[in-house]
């Protein structure tokens, strides 16, 4: 192999290890917060890329049902187990937000989709009807889940990823979409060729990676999040809700999914269940960091990067067997060490 | 007598079906220190829980003439109720500043700064650590911290399980100190000890547990010339 080839696979490895990096930070996230194992993280990416490939091409964004769905179910639970106060200034605010907001952004998108507003537009407009599902998908499979054990957890989180897939495929059809380049700018720097998508997808990663470290540092909030990672009891003694820390985690882990969905739209082929690998990977990176670091969730996510492609070029029906392989050693090494993330009785 | 801030009628917890609380009835009055004793596995620590709303619990607890049954415990905190627990809970990767940030999680932001610079008055140890981490704390600095994080939200009613658990001698002389001084601001105390001598010495009433059941209570004055008493919690030979 040349060097510049070994910098072209790099550099591509580098590219998408940022993608990586950005879902592996969020499975943290989540799983620190709320102890779920978030399998449908790559759903996201999915539902972000085909609602901005539906939009770009002046399709109504099927996503939107799910949506409504989503608020809908939660509405109506969120009534029945007595967490929304039965009198009518909550009842009326949970419902503005449940139901009437999707409700709103249907028609919106009913109107506008057709008209191809343009990039701007489709970038709010996707990220406006997926964001939302986080916290939703929370309300109705997670939080009455508080005190269940990580296995039931991750069982019902396999079973959103299933569903959110069936429901990928129903709403987007099987065939795979692009979009269209976010800019169009290219140069070439040696012997690499870069591209502004490539560049964009690092800034974006990189200013995301910033945000939540100050979200984290500095605001209450983001404090509160880590305190419920540190100590739930302790949380709950200053009077965090429990369910605040989840939605909240969930948002985060949708808005992280999504503008990665929007970021490699451009660059990979995206169908219904394409989310699920590249979430998977992330995966890969957050495992080998234990689930617990993030700057070792972003090393070993450009880690993950690069040996896939690597992988890729060796041999490209083995890519993902060799990504996947990595845990197995790691693995082992893990419990013949002896931390475990203890769970908490 | 002042009206109590917290009543507890036939509250009863179980853990399966072992009972580790039965038909316990207590009242708490506005701005006193009671003390709940008892030996080891008395089910002190449960009756806290189930009254802080971390355990359920049968029986009715009213806070503030306000039935508790359907408000959780975050929401208790947010009305004035706080417990220091027996592991202090605190959040161990995080600073001492941030820890008691967090403690003014549900009062306002400008209550909050205030309220931590009385708890940096009344712990100037906490003050000098303030940029260390919880979990490099010493025993004592931990108690204080944990105390200090609960007293950030503005408590009416602080519960205490065993603030003196494995601390040296001193450091429960001035822990004790501390709790006196801090109901003379108002705050309702409910101290539970194994430290039955010190904990009868500032209570204004106690209550005695035994088996999860309450066997005696009065005032402290009373109760610390109880032979009963004195043999089981307040003899020479009484030690943890």
């Amino acid at each position: 192999m040349s060097s510049s080839i070994a910098l072209l696979l790099v550099q591509d490895g580098i590219i998408n290890g940022a993608i990586y990096a950005l879902l592996a930070v969020a499975l943290v996230l989540v799983f620190a917060v709320t102890r779920v194992i978030f399998i449908p993280q790559g759903e996201f990416v999915t539902f972000g890329a085909l609602t901005l490939t539906a939009l770009e091409a002046g399709r109504f964004p099927a996503s939107v049902w799910l949506l409504l769905c989503l608020g809908v179910t939660a509405f109506v639970l969120d009534l029945a187990r007595g967490r929304t106060k039965r009198a009518l200034i909550p009842i009326a605010r949970r419902f503005a937000w449940d139901i009437a907001a999707p409700l709103a952004l249907l028609v919106l998108a009913l109107v506008l989709a057709p008209m191809k507003l343009g990039l701007a537009f489709n970038i709010a407009m996707t990220l406006a009807l997926v964001v939302p599902m986080g916290p939703l998908i929370y309300r109705i499979a997670f939080e009455a889940l508080a005190e269940a054990s990580v296995l039931t957890l991750l069982i019902t989180a396999v079973g959103v990823h299933l569903a959110m897939t069936g429901l990928g495929l129903a709403f987007f059809g099987p065939e795979g979409f692009r979009a269209g380049s976010f800019t169009s700018l290219s140069f070439a720097l040696g012997p690499l060729f870069v591209t502004g998508q490539s560049l964009l997808v690092l800034a974006v990663a990189a200013i995301l990676m910033l945000a939540l470290s100050i979200f984290f540092g500095r605001s209450l909030i983001g404090k509160a999040l880590i305190a419920s990672a540190v100590s739930r009891r302790g949380a709950r003694l200053v009077g965090i809700p429990e369910a605040l820390s989840g939605k909240v985690a969930f948002l985060m882990a949708a808005l992280i999914g999504t503008l990665s969905g929007l970021l490699i739209a451009p660059m990979v082929t995206i169908a219904y269940d394409t989310g699920f690998l590249i979430g998977l990977k992330g995966f890969v990176a957050a495992i080998l960091a234990g689930l617990a670091s993030y700057p070792f969730s972003v090393l070993a996510a450009i880690f993950v990067g690069i040996l896939e492609s690597f992988a890729a070029f060796y041999s490209s029906e083995f890519k993902d067997v060799v990504v996947f392989m990595v845990i197995i050693p790691f693995l082992l090494w893990r419990s013949l060490s002896g931390t475990h993330v203890e769970e908490e009785e | 007598m002042t009206t109590p801030i917290l009543t507890a009628e036939d509250v009863s917890v179980a853990y399966g079906k072992v009972e580790a609380v039965r038909g316990v009835s207590l009242a708490i009055p506005q701005g006193q220190i009671v003390t709940l004793i008892g030996a080891n596995g008395a089910g002190k620590t449960s009756l806290l829980n189930a009254l802080m709303g971390l355990l359920p619990s049968a029986g009715r607890v009213s806070f503030r003439d306000e039935a508790m049954a359907s408000v959780v415990a975050e929401e208790r905190v947010a009305r004035g109720l706080s417990l220091v627990s027996e592991r202090r809970d605190l959040f161990a990767t995080m600073t001492v500043e941030d820890n008691l940030e967090l403690g003014g999680f549900r009062t306002a932001a400008s209550a909050r700064a205030a309220a931590m610079e009385d708890v940096f008055a009344r712990f100037p140890r906490l003050r000098e650590r303030r940029r260390q981490v919880a979990g490099t704390l010493s025993g004592g600095e931990r108690q204080m911290l944990a105390m200090g994080r609960a007293l950030v939200g503005r408590p009416r009613l602080l519960m205490l399980d065993e603030p003196s658990l494995g601390l040296a001698p001193r450091i429960v002389r001035d822990i004790f100190h501390i709790i006196k001084a801090l109901m003379q601001t108002g705050v309702s105390i409910l101290l539970v000890e194994q430290n039955a001598r010190a904990a009868m010495q500032i209570a204004d009433y106690a209550y005695v547990m035994e088996l999860g059941e309450i066997t005696v209570h009065g005032p402290a004055a009373e109760l610390a010339r109880d032979p009963k008493i004195i043999e089981s919690y307040l003899g020479l030979g009484h030690h943890r």
